[in-house]
């Protein structure tokens, strides 16, 4: 670091301004992409496990999501449509 | 077995198509057999930047349906040995690359040449879709400035998820930064995001930064890569990126303001 920069007001360039919204961006974009890909391995496993033990449905037919409702409060969801024959 | 290399960005306008031009240029000059593919359906423009927009006969979704061969559709460039130009189609219909049609073109290509460079499109539809879906690299080209930093790290989230590699659970797609269009006196001012700020944002390897050019738009007008222009500013960048692609340990250069001043010249930059 020259000594310049102990002089210079770091905080309040635009170009400073700029990145740190930047920096939010990117990480709000990165959790968001994990979540959803955490969840489709999930949907792949779960899938996999009622074909093994119960018949062989279609990847269309499940569904998991994660619903964050208020602060202290996640709702994990999963559906499985059954096809109209298996009663 | 050629490598495949897309040159994307998420947003429109920050140089995907100068730098698919620079790039596979640069890298026939390096002796590899190269094609570059304009993936931009209905906005065709590859040809343009290369000069051979008159010697387009056959395109892209010609070549997919089954129209045209590749000896036919290929345009080979005259100035530089082993260069070769796939053009768009001009078609309306977005739905003209399908992912069977633009793999067998892939494929068939891939046994020919060493390097495919997809120009993709802009945005994050099925054409750009296309263009990453096969890629084995990702030159991904960002201007320093916020919407477009912000478009970048979409595409990086889609390279991660929905190419091939991903896919398949292969080793994922290797990612570059291309930094252009840089402006480093207002990034002195701190007007400007800095190389650094976007690398660490973006949190990937650095390939080249392309300063802001008048060689560029010349270098459009004549039809001619700007990579051609060994005395420019921009042409002398895109050499240096070449070289990294290939492993090669390159400094940077037109990073700092040009001062000719008599104290840079007595005391070095
Ligand atoms: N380093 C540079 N210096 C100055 N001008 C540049 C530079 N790079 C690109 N440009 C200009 O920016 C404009 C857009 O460039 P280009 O067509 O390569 O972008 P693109 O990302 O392919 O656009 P699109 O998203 O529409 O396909 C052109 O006018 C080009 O001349
Ligand atoms: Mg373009």
């Amino acid at each position: 670091m020259s000594l310049l920069n102990y002089f210079r007001p770091k905080k309040t360039t635009v170009a400073n301004q700029a990145k740190e919204r930047l920096q939010i961006i990117v990480a709000q974009r990165r959790r968001a992409d994990d979540q959803g890909n955490m969840l489709s391995a999930m949907e792949k496993d779960i899938l996999e496990v009622i074909r093994k033990y119960y018949l062989n449905i279609d990847p269309d037919a499940i569904s998991v999501q994660l619903e964050q409702n208020e602060d202290d409060l996640s709702v994990l969801e999963l559906n499985v449509t059954l096809p109209d024959d298996v009663k | 077995m050629a490598q495949i290399i897309v040159v994307t960005s998420g947003k429109g306008g920050v140089g995907k198509t100068t730098s698919s031009a620079a790039i596979g240029t640069g890298l026939a000059l390096k002796g590899f057999k190269t094609v570059i593919i304009d993936f931009d359906i209905g906005l065709r423009n590859l040809d343009l930047i290369m000069g051979v927009e008159r010697r387009v006969v056959y395109d892209f979704v010609n070549l997919i349906n089954g129209d045209s061969n590749i000896t036919q559709t290929l345009i080979k460039d005259k100035r530089v040995e082993g260069l070769y130009i796939l053009p768009a189609s001009q078609t309306r219909d977005k739905d003209a690359l399908t992912r069977e049609g633009v793999e067998k073109v892939l494929n068939d290509l891939s046994e020919k040449f060493d390097y495919i460079i997809c120009d993709s499109p802009a945005g994050i539809e099925q054409g750009a879709l296309m263009a990453l879906y096969f890629a084995d690299e990702a030159i991904v080209v960002t201007n320093p400035e916020v919407s477009s930093v912000r478009d970048s790290d979409r595409i990086l989230g889609i390279l991660a998820s929905k190419s091939r590699r991903s896919e398949q659970g292969l080793e994922p797609v290797k990612e570059h930064l291309l930094l252009t269009r840089y402006n480093p006196s207002r990034v002195e001012k701190g007007e400007m995001l800095s190389v650094e700020d976007v690398s660490e944002i973006l949190a990937v390897k650095l390939i080249g930064v392309i300063p802001e050019s008048q060689a560029v738009l010349k270098a459009s007008n004549i039809g001619e890569p700007v990579i051609l222009d060994e005395q420019s500013d921009a042409g002398q960048a895109y050499l240096d990126t070449i070289e990294r692609l290939l492993g090669n340990k390159v400094d940077y250069r037109f990073l700092s303001e040009e001062k000719k001043g008599i104290f840079k010249r007595l005391f070095g930059g």
